[in-house]
């Protein structure tokens, strides 16, 4: 049987009078990788984060694992889920390698030692074992990205989650995140991320989301979105990106 | 008399009322600290009832001056039988004072870091008190230390005011000695230099501690 890690039923959203949500429900598998794409200020980035509940959402359920996510169990269910931002959002105070190891010492309870270890083991995987001792402000943006990737992933979480995780970064730099985020889709992680990188959801994702003010729009596997979306607002959309962003870096 | 005579007859007494001045300020700045960190918090992160009684107390603080807060606890007070020593209402009053101050330079601290650290701790599966003290409280106490030399200084030349309602320190001697042999202008230049030198020494060790607690890129220093 395929295990559904994360399962979002009529989510919705409003602030003030704005509706940013307005019935949204998705399933994600283990192992899979869900890209989520559409125009900005409609409402991906708040979807996340009403997953892990720093939003919360007004009417709907998230479950993870069969266990639904409220307020009140959202600090042990958050340990699960793996959270990636769209400006890093590394403790400014904290060298890379304590960025890592804090949630497992200070949340998971680990000794300093074992803590270290898994520390530097995840900061290995994204490539960074050598800027363990470095602060934030001495990081690059791509490598901010990484360690923030690599503390997600100490947690062991069931579930990673990026929002927009290459906005924020150079043209140049957004190569090795997306590589580190290609390489942990591949390790069979299940993985919702939001992104306008369409290059790396043609190379990835088992299934795009395309969302609109509130709503999914459309939803289907790469192939049949890019080659032949069946809305036409979803034509135009991805029109609008490839005259954005060039041929290349959708293909 | 000259001025060596001046200085030769009033240190002992200036720097016995020093020895006052500094335990009231450092008294003060420690108590104001510790209850500043609590009246922020409740202002920041505290629920409904919390937030509302530290924002009121801290406006009633710093909506009246201290000279005022200083009657009230040493004239006032008595009236219901409560008898403070000059002493003990000097450090009352300079210790809630200080404490209203440094909650708000605290709360700036606080708010200039950005709701992304918060999201942050949260995401990785801290609770909130637990994200304040791990995650927010380091950087904001880090930020704040330019305002909180500042805040000592304040208090530093603040606890003069403590001569008013008779607590004997360095002030209240520089009057003692000054009325007895009248040289008015020369012991008050004497205090004036004690102070003067009391401030350059803490914003020397301040400024040192800033720069050993300095954590590369996350306050501006660089000149």
């Amino acid at each position: 049987m395929i295990q559904v890690v994360l399962k979002i039923e009529d989510l919705k959203k409003n602030y003030g009078k704005a509706e940013i949500l307005k019935g949204i429900s998705l399933e994600v598998k283990k192992g899979e990788t869900k890209v989520i794409i559409g125009p900005s200020g409609t409402g991906k980035s708040t979807l996340l984060a009403c997953v892990n509940r720093l939003v919360e959402p007004d009417h709907g359920r998230v479950l993870l694992e069969g266990e639904e996510i409220t307020s009140r169990n959202a600090h042990k269910m958050r340990q699960k889920i793996g959270y990636v931002f769209q400006d890093f959002n590394l403790f400014n105070h904290l060298t890379a390698l304590d960025n890592v190891r804090i949630g497992l010492i200070k949340v998971q309870k680990l000794s300093k030692e074992e803590a270290t270890q898994i520390a530097l083991e995840q900061l290995s995987k994204v490539g960074l074992s050598e800027k363990a001792s470095l602060y934030p402000s001495q990081l690059s943006g791509g490598q901010k990205q990484r360690v923030a990737i690599a503390r997600a992933l100490a947690m062991r979480p069931k579930l990673m989650l990026f929002d927009e995780p290459t906005s924020a970064l150079d043209p140049e730099l957004i190569g090795e995140v997306l590589s580190v985020m290609i390489d942990l889709a591949r390790s069979g992680m299940t993985m919702l991320v939001v992104t306008h990188e369409l290059g790396f959801a043609r190379t990835v994702a088992d299934e795009i989301i395309f969302m609109e003010n509130g709503l999914i729009v459309e939803q289907g596997p790469p192939a049949l979105i890019f080659s032949n979306p069946q809305k036409d607002r979803t034509r135009q959309f991805l029109r609008k990106l490839t005259e954005l962003y060039g041929e290349e870096r959708i293909k | 008399m000259s001025f060596w005579q001046i200085i030769l007859l009033s240190m002992p007494k200036l720097l016995s009322g020093l020895t006052v001045t500094l335990y009231m300020t450092v008294f003060a700045a420690s108590v104001g600290l510790f209850f500043g960190i609590v009246l922020c918090l409740g202002r920041v992160y505290g629920n409904k009832f919390a937030r509302l009684l530290s924002s009121g107390f801290i406006e009633l603080i710093r909506g009246t001056p201290m000279l005022v807060q200083l009657f009230i606890l040493y004239y006032g007070l008595p009236v219901y039988g409560i008898r403070l020593t000059p002493l003990v209402a000097a450090l009352i009053g300079f210790s809630i004072n200080s404490a209203a101050y440094q909650a708000e330079y605290l709360r700036g601290s606080i708010q200039s870091i950005g709701t992304g650290q918060m999201k942050a701790a949260l995401s990785i599966g801290m609770k909130k008190w637990q994200a304040v003290r791990c995650i927010i409280l380091p950087q904001a106490l880090r930020r704040v230390i330019p305002a909180w030399t500042n805040e000592f200084i304040y208090l530093l030349k603040y606890t003069s005011m403590a001569y008013i309602i008779g607590a004997p320190e360095m002030m209240a001697q520089a009057k003692f000695i000054a009325s007895r042999n009248f040289e008015f202008f020369k012991v008050y230049l004497l205090t004036a230099a004690v102070y003067l030198s009391i401030v350059w020494v803490l914003s020397f060790v301040f400024s040192h501690l800033e720069k050993r607690l300095r954590i590369p890129g996350m306050v501006v220093t660089e000149r």
